[in-house]
This record gives structure tokens, sequence and C-alpha cells, in this order.
């Protein structure tokens, strides 16, 4: 049993595709103070790679990339 | 200036050519995801790509002369949606109203699949400050005015694009 990560921020990007989820995970991050946890909810299956992206060239860090009931689900820290 | 200054964010500069609904979505998927990506980016619109600069956007998608498009169905049950219809050139060229039904067709497959529209994703471009550079020489050719076109864009030539692209750490042209 992995950690639980306590999130402030939930967003669902069910259903969206490319590049839906990285921006809208953009602008929810922006609404977060520094070392808060966004946690993003997404369906499809290129956001896994796309986040990782995303995280390595934002500087804000991926905790946990993961899938809950079909979902990916990523834990993302404000920097 | 991205390489003169190692703590610039980085660059991408894109030209858009294309302006039918298919080859609009390539630069604005590209720039809103690098704009998220804390990137600076620029689309110099020239040409065909020039319109997606108007306010009011009116593209199309022609199936004629487009052999690797696949025509589907966005209605229907699965095994139907994912049936390549083929369009013999004849019955395209010679049937009324063929784009408009193609291009509906399109973008309703795109909705139902969870793709942004090419207005979503425009103004995502603006809310994450890209810049959108419209191409005065084919203002001038096609007759287009700066009115047209969105208030977020400026408008410059080749040599302000190069200068900006000389900087860049991506260019690509679509």
């Amino acid at each position: 049993m992995t950690d639980v990560i306590k999130e402030d921020q939930v967003l669902d990007c069910s259903g969206m595709l490319c590049p839906m989820p990285v921006v809208k995970t953009t602008k929810a991050i922006k609404e977060l103070q520094s070392g808060q946890i966004l946690k993003m909810v997404a369906t499809d299956p290129g956001a896994p790679p796309d986040m990782e992206a995303w995280s390595r060239q934002t500087g804000n860090e991926l905790l946990r990339s993961t899938t809950e009931d079909g979902k990916f689900v990523f834990y993302l820290k404000k920097k | 200036m991205s390489k003169s200054d190692p703590n610039a964010p980085k660059r991408l500069a894109l030209i858009a050519s294309k302006g039918t609904l298919d080859w609009a979505y390539p630069p604005f998927i590209l720039a809103s995801a690098a704009g998220a990506m804390g990137w600076d980016v620029g689309i110099f619109f020239t040409f065909y790509g020039l319109p997606l600069l108007k306010s009011d956007l009116h593209m199309q998608v022609s199936p004629l002369g487009n052999p690797a498009m696949p025509m589907k169905m966005p209605f229907g049950p699965e095994g139907f949606q994912n049936i390549a219809w083929p369009m013999p050139n004849i019955l395209m060229a010679n049937v009324p109203g063929f784009e408009a039904m193609a291009t509906g067709l399109m973008k309703q497959t795109f909705k139902n699949k969870g793709v942004a529209s090419i207005e979503e994703l425009r103004d995502m471009c603006v809310d994450l400050d890209v810049k959108m550079i419209g191409c005065q020489m084919t203002m001038d050719v096609f007759g287009f005015k700066k009115e047209e076109f969105i208030k977020e864009c400026t408008v410059g030539g080749a040599a302000m694009f190069l200068e900006y692209a000389a900087d860049a750490d991506v260019q690509l042209f679509i």
C-alpha cells in the first residue's frame, strides 16, 4: 500500500483529448500556492507521457502517476 | 532572447500555412501545449493559414484530392462509425455541398471524441500569451484587413518572423 497523497484541488479532464489535459492542468495549477497538490484525472491514453513532459518542462513535480478505475490519475505539486 | 539568455524559457516558432479545418489543428495544438509548458510561442500565419486569424472562422475540409482522409460517420453503432467509406472522386466533385457535409462530419467526429474546436484552441492560445503574427504580404495579396482579425494578433513580415525564429529552440513549418 502506497502512501496516501492529500490533494488540495481536483481537476477532471475525463473525455478530453490532447492538448486539453495539459492546458487545463496549467490553468488549474496557476490557482494554487507553491507546495499545494493538484490531482488530475484523465482518460486520454496520451496523458501519462504528456504529463511527464509537462512536469519536466514546467518544474511542477509529478509526485505520482497511476490508474484508478481505468482512469489515469496524476498528483502534481506546484513548485 | 532565448539563445542569448540562458534563463529565458524555451521558444517555439511555428509557420501556419494551411487554412483547412484539418490543418488548422496542428499549429493551435502545438502552440497551446507549448504555452502550457511555459514556453514562449509565436505563430506566423501566412498564405492560406492567414484566415485562421479571422474573428469569424469558416474553415472547411475537402476529401477531394485528399486520399489519406478517412471518411467516417459520427453516429450509429461503433462498428458503423469505424467504417472508412470509400468516396470516388467523381462523386465528391459532382455532389453539391459535399465539402460542407464532410466538414460537418469531421467537426462532429472531433467533438464526439473530445477534441477541442479550433475556436477553443485559439482562445486558449490567446490566454497563454501565444504571439500570433499575420503576414502583411498575404494580407495585401488576398485583400484582408487587420480589422477582420482577432485583436490579439500583430502584423509583420518575413524578416520580423525570422528574427523571432532565429532564437527559437523548435521551429516548425505547417
